[in-house]
């Protein structure tokens, strides 16, 4: 079993005697050694948890016991997720005085249910404010493809985790981009589901009209994989989904013969020529057929910064009050500043929303499937403040998420693709689908990676 | 509305009704940041809803 072995072949060898679940968390826990010290993902590495957990799948493939999906599958979480014994950070240093979780989050519990092995807490932008994991506490999480580039973010330490081969499946949270960007920018796949879909108790809150869960990995089978052991009701979260899971690896393999393709247009027409490329390649492959406009999503994506200010700033009032200079830098006065907004603006925000969630809607009776660019263009340098974008220099993270921002703001489901290119920093693509049809953006996906379009191959460090 | 919009003194009355002390190290980046979102909401404000529209936050399957 070669080090770097995705979540379902390790399960497999596991199945099959070939290795057991605590070699595997041994070789993971020895990549997350000798890998971490040059990326800086992990906040905290739960050996004994991974041995423990281990050891169990072990005894019960011993007893005979039909192992489940993920047996043994090592994973890591960013560090918002309540982890039992663990005080969860949320990539603040506030939190890291207050006492450790009573219970695992619902996400990690159910990946304990499934088999999987958890060896750590993973980095990411205080509060999940950002998009560039250049955390003031715990320094800067570098991109696995150029250690000079920032991750993305927030959810930048499981981009990382993946993308680097420490770990074949990470979870991350997306309020307005943050699977999707570190995706990208790591060249790896990432699942923001639809809205509601997988329960969030237990994942540290940041702007919970819009927070979202989802997985992070190295093959769509994976993905897959771990997005149906997440899925279920949760009583712990008020949005989520009643009713019976969806699985969708069921329906992997059924090709987009039967799909109608689209590709945004207009907002969402790259300026950079390489993206551009990447996504006329992954639409031909597709056979994309038209273009569509989605309508006001500029608008969609000034709503979104609305709510998730006012939320923000609202939730982290009291340690505001008290605690202001304890926060990062880059992160403090955009939630002092939230806090401030007059609630006219958000409810303003959230009509608009219903109603461009209409308009978005109505696209979805003649495509399955619409193609976007991820983030807008390859990661940029750690330190580095403005980007190039339409001619102009904006800043960079406030720019990073414009294309991601206007599909979560109405909570549809996203399957970020990275796109094959040879010796080039990694691009990414969106598939979105209507609600809860992730299991579409999944097959094409599928699609793309079976084609050789979309790949996550790991960069040698 | 942008015009007339004085950042600096909504920042210290808004911070007022809600008792939140500002240092005067963080006040320019609150007041920046303020001003950043006010243009932002005026992208959202000015749009023309119809009037009976109604927040409606999650999907049903």
């Amino acid at each position: 079993m070669s080090g770097f072995s995705g979540a379902l072949d390790i399960a497999q060898a596991i199945r099959d005697g070939k290795m057991s679940a605590r070699e595997a968390a041994q070789q993971a826990l020895a990549r997350v050694a000798a890998l971490d010290p040059k990326l800086n993902a992990f906040t905290l590495v739960t050996s004994e948890r991974a041995l423990a957990e281990a050891a169990a799948i072990d005894a019960k493939r011993a007893r005979g016991d039909t192992l489940p999906p993920l047996a043994g599958v090592p994973y890591a979480v960013k560090n918002l997720y309540d982890i039992a014994g663990v005080t969860t950070l949320a990539g603040s240093k506030i939190e890291a005085a207050k006492p450790p979780a009573a219970r695992d989050a619902t996400a990690v519990a159910s990946l304990h249910k499934a088999g999987a092995v958890l060896v750590g807490a993973l980095n990411m932008d205080e509060y999940a404010y950002g998009f560039v994991t250049e955390n003031a506490h715990y320094g800067a999480t570098r991109n696995p493809h150029d250690p000079s580039r920032i991750c993305g973010g927030s959810s930048g330490g499981s981009a990382a985790a993946v993308a680097s081969g420490m770990v074949p499946l990470a979870l991350g949270s997306d309020t307005n981009g943050s699977i999707r960007v570190p995706a990208a920018l790591c060249g790896i796949f990432g699942l923001k589901p639809t809205y509601g879909r997988l329960s969030r108790a237990g994942a540290f809150p940041f702007a919970a009209s819009l927070d979202h869960v989802g997985p992070f990995a190295r093959s769509v089978a994976d993905l897959a994989a771990c997005y149906d052991a997440l899925q279920g009701p949760d009583e712990r979260d008020p949005v989520c989904r009643q009713g019976p899971a969806e699985p969708a690896t069921p329906e992997l393999a059924r090709g987009v013969k039967d799909l109608r393709v689209a590709v945004a247009g207009g907002y969402f027409a790259p300026e950079n020529a390489e993206l551009r490329e990447v996504l006329m390649r992954a639409a031909k492959a597709l056979k994309a057929a038209r273009t569509v406009e989605i309508p006001e999503a500029a608008r969609a994506r000034a709503a979104a910064f609305l709510i998730t200010a006012a939320e923000g700033g609202a939730l982290h009032l009291p340690a505001l009050k008290t605690r202001a200079a304890e926060f990062d830098p880059a992160v403090r006065d955009r939630l002092i500043a939230g806090a401030l907004v007059p609630s006219a603006w958000v409810i303003a925000a959230q009509r608009f929303r219903s109603w461009y969630r209409d308009q978005v809607l109505a696209l979805f009776q003649e495509s399955d499937i619409i193609l976007a660019p991820c983030a807008p263009g390859p990661a940029p340098k750690i330190g580095q403040e403005s980007m190039e974008l339409a001619g102009a220099k904006v800043n960079i993270r406030a720019n990073l998420g414009i294309y991601t921002q206007p599909l979560s703001f109405i909570g549809l489901p996203v399957v970020a693709a990275p796109i094959a290119q040879a010796e080039k920093l990694p691009l990414g693509i969106q598939i979105i689908a209507a609600p809860w049809r992730e299991a579409l953006a999944l097959r094409a996906a599928y699609a793309l990676e079976q084609e050789g379009i979309a790949a996550a191959p790991i960069p040698t460090l | 509305m942008e015009q007339d919009f004085d950042a600096d003194s909504f920042v210290t009355q808004a911070a007022a009704a809600l008792d939140l002390p500002l240092s005067a190290e963080h006040r320019p980046g609150v007041v920046h940041n303020l001003a950043h979102i006010s243009a932002i909401a005026l992208l959202v404000m000015e749009f023309p809803l119809p009037e009976k529209t109604e927040p409606a936050p999650v999907f049903r399957p």
